[in-house]
């Protein structure tokens, strides 16, 4: 019997960076999956980023991640979402190749030093005394390990929705894990049901796009990455297109209702969808007035034809879905490759893990991705990552990688997780980070590759990078202030230092310093903001600061809240249920009140002297 | 939780001076923005000031500071104690400027609890507070949902549910860039709404301050006859010679106003021209004043001669003020009764101003009127309304300073910082707070999906 330091169980965007984490910390790891050709696959949107998201994949990449360096060298387009406003909620999104994405992944991980990758469905967990020490496998094999990490995606007990058919199967045909997320139940998870769709899928020569509007990706280009130059060529991009939705469409949509599997077709989904992504069944019955929604048409790969239908998700049976699309503009003769599906699967209630993503029932069990109810492929690597990382820092007796709302979305979304949970499958929105001032795209590296250097997977080389870049800017910084610039204002001429004119309405520090061959455009950009910005970013500072105060403050891990009497009983229940670590946690609990947190601090002084 | 919070220590309006503590880190700092005379910040602990707390350069109240740094306090933080010179109005006003330079209003046993909390007072006062937190939360939770009248915070909810929209729209542009059917909100698009809602925010304020007599005072007009003895009235209630008083019908042409406090509460007592039929020009601006001096009074004295049968004017004057809250006096007692009073007038106080009889009576009527009593003693009804005010303000320094952004064109998102923080401060009025409430609103109003 082989023995790993690390199994991974799953080959998702979760799986593979907990699993290349780990290899590349130096542990021995396995990464167990269905089906070895489907790692990495991009089941559902052909897009890696989006507002918000593409700051998670830049945070990825400081802290040595593999998405964004994955994406760059993949992508067909690129874009700089939110350009015309601030700085704060600028983002990435690429059109990711569907073939060649999964492609270079799979050549990383095969070429990745101490990993193994395993084709099999794990269908229980080896554990003694609250500890997990390995898998068994459907054929019953057995393989030990000293920490498991589960990033399972939608396969758990899922069930594909098509009309009013209901079939036990994974996405692509692959077979679901049947029996895993019961044996979860009979260690102690709380399991929740969830359910997520996917659009249809069309041949793109049967399209005719006369009749929609072109979308190009920018004129500039980007990369995720902090490391690397942009690779593709910003004049030989993929367009998407644009459409809308027609009456008849409405019309054929509105008729058929009972047909669909969310609306009587199927009687017993229990699954909840997202809020955030609806069906255009949904869309049509909650936006009644609205006569027209908007579809993008999106290509999936360069190496095949198939259009993705973004805004399109529906679980129609198939024959409505054929009148659908056929109802599209530009899609009369349209050619259905694939049909559009929803899927339903289980979940664990996220606030049974901790903010390093272990378990809190078993020990060195981690979980990572959808298994935490979350949806989106960014949102999953970013938990892979940082399981990969609390795994090794496990395996080495070191302090987990928890960071913080004000560090990272990264931290914004586990903390979300764990301390408020989800009903619904959780997407990253700018709206959760009341921080995001501080948590932008240019800056996840300051923010984040020092953590990323300290667990070992940023190199020396690239650390050195940082420091050098930390430095520049201060001086650029210390330079503006004593260098003046002449201007002329109510016609008269007056100097001021160039710090004080970036202050400013429509100054650019680009365009004075364009002579400098000192800094790096990234330095300029970097210390631009800084200073134009300046105010407000400190406010968000404070803010920060206060909620850090409360960070500090330790709840013991043995407190029995029945004790702590006059506490309202929902905000008790919600205690023993999420288990805060501290008080700032404790606070962000839906339903537990301030002046509950003032009686359990009276409680805490009285008994823990603290 | 060591944010700086502040609350009037003193009962109300009853001694001669009220304190109020403030504590925490920013203590020091928050009082020496609101304070005219030494630089606080550059005191020594365990010192005292003299000066004057200001609003803008209008000068408050004449005030001692005392200075005492952490850890020696009540609490062991920063603490700064105002003496000020009593009276629910100054004080309530020197309140709401602390809480509108960033201090809390303290919950009720807060002070203690932080002297607990930092290892101040002993365990064995624990359970002590512990009843205090729990019995006065309730008090305080069922206060911030009365604290303002209904038609105030229908007002409230009104206006943060236009600001949500805009918010939310705002958001879905940031999360959704590319969805063309959503309207996209650029600077000048929002700007007149803006604009809008400033004036009515500015619109409430002025009703929630008007609502409350604490802050503005009870305002008692003093209407009669020519000569009933309305100016005598008014200088017995002043201790002063400030209206003339004379024999002589009609002396008093213009409005005489005088200020006192019953209970704490400031009084501004108005005395009327005598209100008769005239043709005299000069006096007949004064009868019109008078009139509209009525309509603004909460209170009106109608004042009547006991040696003078009831007169034609009498009866118009009284039918004025009927339906109005208003006290009838009998003055001249003294003298001989001719006076028959008409059965629509009721229950009159009689008294001699001359002797100094019965002035007191009408005191006490007043005071039972508008329950001031209860006022001086219960001081949570009024400490909430301050801390609604405070954060009315608030909510407008935060629109001013959205409109100040779009006119410098900021991003959206700059300007969107600061009309969430207005909207969240209206929100801390009626007890509504941020987090999920905005995200719901995103879901609820706009179309989205992939």
């Amino acid at each position: 019997m082989n023995k790993y330091e690390v199994i991974v169980v799953g080959g998702g965007h979760a799986g593979v960076e907990s699993a290349l984490a780990t290899a590349r910390l130096g542990h021995k790891t396995l990464l167990i999956t269905g089906r070895i050709e489907n790692i990495a696959t991009m089941p559902c949107n052909p897009s890696i980023g989006g507002s918000s998201k593409g700051i998670i994949v830049r945070e990825i990449d400081a802290l040595g991640g593999e998405m964004g360096i994955n994406a760059d060298k993949t992508l067909i387009q690129m874009k700089m979402l939110n350009s015309s406003k601030g700085p704060a909620v600028r983002s990435l999104r690429a059109q990711a190749d569907k073939i060649t994405y999964p492609k270079e992944m799979q050549k990383t991980l095969k070429n990745q030093e101490n990993l193994d990758i395993k084709e099999a469905m794990v269908e229980d967990l080896i554990i003694e005394n609250k500890k997990v020490k390995g898998i068994i496998t459907d054929k019953l094999e057995k393989i030990e390990s000293k920490i498991v990490i589960l990033t399972t995606g939608t396969y758990l007990k899922s069930d594909i929705l098509i009309g009013s058919s209901r079939t036990r199967s994974g996405p692509h045909d692959e077979k679901p894990s049947l029996h895993l997320s019961d044996k979860l139940k009979e260690y102690g998870f709380k399991i929740l049901r969830l359910k997520t769709g996917t659009p249809p899928r069309i041949a793109k020569d049967s399209i005719d796009f006369s009749k929609a509007k072109v979308e190009e990706g920018d004129k500039k280009s980007y990369t995720f990455s902090h490391d690397i130059k942009a690779i593709y060529d910003i004049n030989n991009q993929v367009p998407c297109h644009l459409i809308y939705t027609t009456l008849k469409t409405h019309e054929i949509i509105l008729n058929n209702l009972n047909k669909s599997a969310m609306y009587g077709g199927i009687e017993d989904i229990i699954g909840i969808g997202p809020r955030y992504c609806p069906s255009i069944e949904d869309k049509l019955v909650k936006f009644k007035d609205k006569d027209r929604h908007q579809l993008f048409l999106e290509p999936e790969s360069l190496y095949y034809d198939d259009i993705y239908i973004q805004g399109f998700s529906t679980s129609m049976p198939k024959d409505i879905q054929e009148q659908m699309v056929k109802s599209l503009p530009g899609l009369e003769n349209a050619k259905i490759l694939r049909y559009a599906y929803a899927i339903e699967y289980d979940a664990i209630y996220p606030t049974q893990i901790n903010a390093s993503l272990e378990t809190k029932i078993i020990e060195n069990l981690f979980t990572a991705g959808q298994i935490n109810g979350t949806s989106g492929y960014e949102e999953a690597a970013a938990q892979g990552l940082i399981a990969g990382i609390n795994a090794s820092l496990k395996l080495r007796n070191k302090e987990p990688l928890i960071l913080k709302r004000n560090e990272a979305y990264i931290g914004v979304l586990i903390d979300d997780l764990v301390t408020k949970g989800t009903k619904e499958p959780y997407r990253m929105l700018t709206s959760r980070a009341e921080y995001r001032l501080l948590l932008r795209h240019d800056n996840a590296d300051l923010r984040l590759r020092e953590y990323g250097y300290k667990v070992g997977l940023i190199s020396e080389e690239k650390y050195q990078k940082l420091i050098q870049k930390k430095e520049d800017i201060k001086k650029l910084i210390n330079e503006i202030k004593t260098k003046k610039i002449s201007i002329t204002k109510d016609n008269k001429k007056t100097s001021l230092s160039i710090y004080e004119y970036l202050k400013t309405p429509s100054t650019s520090l680009l365009e004075i310093l364009k002579e400098d061959k000192n800094y790096s455009q990234e330095v300029i950009e970097q210390v631009e903001i800084q200073v134009k910005y300046e105010g407000y970013i400190k406010k968000v500072e404070r803010e920060a600061e206060k909620m850090l105060k409360n960070e500090s403050k330790q709840i013991p891990k043995d407190i029995d809240y029945n004790k702590v009497t006059n506490i309202a009983t929902e905000a008790r229940q919600k205690l023993i249920e999420v288990k805060p670590k501290t008080i700032g946690q404790a606070l962000r609990i839906s339903g537990v009140n301030p002046s509950d947190i003032s009686i359990l601090m009276v409680y805490l002084r009285k008994y823990y002297n603290e | 939780m060591n944010d700086t919070i502040t609350a009037i220590s003193t009962a109300q309006g009853v001694g001669a001076i009220a304190i109020i503590r403030v504590s925490g880190d920013s203590a020091i700092d928050i009082v020496n923005k609101i304070f005219k005379g030494k630089d606080l910040t550059k005191q020594k602990t365990h010192t005292i000031c003299y000066g004057h707390i200001v609003d803008k350069n209008k000068v408050i109240d004449e005030v001692l500071v005392s200075v005492m740094r952490a850890p020696k306090t009540f609490t062991k933080e920063d603490v700064v104690e105002i003496n000020t010179h009593g009276g629910i109005a100054t004080t309530n006003k020197v309140l709401e400027l602390l809480l509108l330079n960033g201090a809390r209003l303290a919950d009720a046993g807060e002070f203690s609890k932080r002297a607990f909390l930092n290892g101040r007072i002993d365990l064995i006062e624990a359970d002590g507070i512990m009843n205090l937190i729990e019995a006065k939360t309730q008090v305080a939770r069922e206060l911030s949902i009365n604290q303002l009248s209904g038609k105030v915070s229908n007002l409230i909810i009104n206006l943060r549910d236009k600001l949500v929209q805009i918010i939310a729209n705002i958001e879905v542009n940031i999360d959704y860039p590319e969805y063309e059917d959503i309207e996209q909100l650029t600077n000048s698009k929002i700007k007149n709404n803006i604009e809008t809602y400033k004036k009515q925010l500015i619109q409430i304020i002025k009703e929630a301050e008007d609502g409350k007599i604490i802050t503005e005072g009870i305002k008692v007009a003093i209407i009669g006859r020519p000569n009933v003895g309305k100016s005598s009235l008014l200088n017995n209630l002043l201790d002063e010679d400030k209206a003339i008083v004379t024999d002589i019908e009609g002396t008093t042409r213009d409005i005489i106003e005088g200020n006192l406090s019953i209970s704490g509460v400031p009084l501004t007592i108005i005395d009327t021209a005598g209100i008769r039929k005239t043709d005299n020009v000069v006096e007949k601006i004064g009868v019109d004043k008078s009139k509209k001096q009525i309509e603004k009074s909460d209170l009106v004295i109608y004042m009547l001669n006991n040696n003078e049968k009831i007169a034609k004017e009498d009866i118009e004057l009284y039918n004025l003020i009927k339906n109005k809250k208003h006290i009838v006096v009998i003055n001249k007692i003294d003298l001989e009764k001719k006076l028959i009073l008409p059965k629509e007038i009721k229950n009159p106080i009689t008294l001699s101003i001359l002797n100094n009889m019965g002035v007191d009576k009408l005191k006490e009527k007043i005071i039972n009127m508008f329950n001031l009593e209860k006022l001086s003693t219960s001081d949570l009804t009024y400490l909430s309304s301050a801390r609604s005010i405070a954060l009315l303000k608030k909510s407008l320094n935060y629109i001013e300073n959205a409109i100040e952004n779009i006119n410098n064109n900021s991003p959206i998102d700059i300007v969107e910082i600061e009309l969430k923080n207005s909207w969240e401060a209206l929100g801390e009025i009626i007890g509504q707070t941020y987090s999920e409430e905005l995200i719901d609103e995103l879901f609820s109003r706009f179309c989205l999906g992939k």
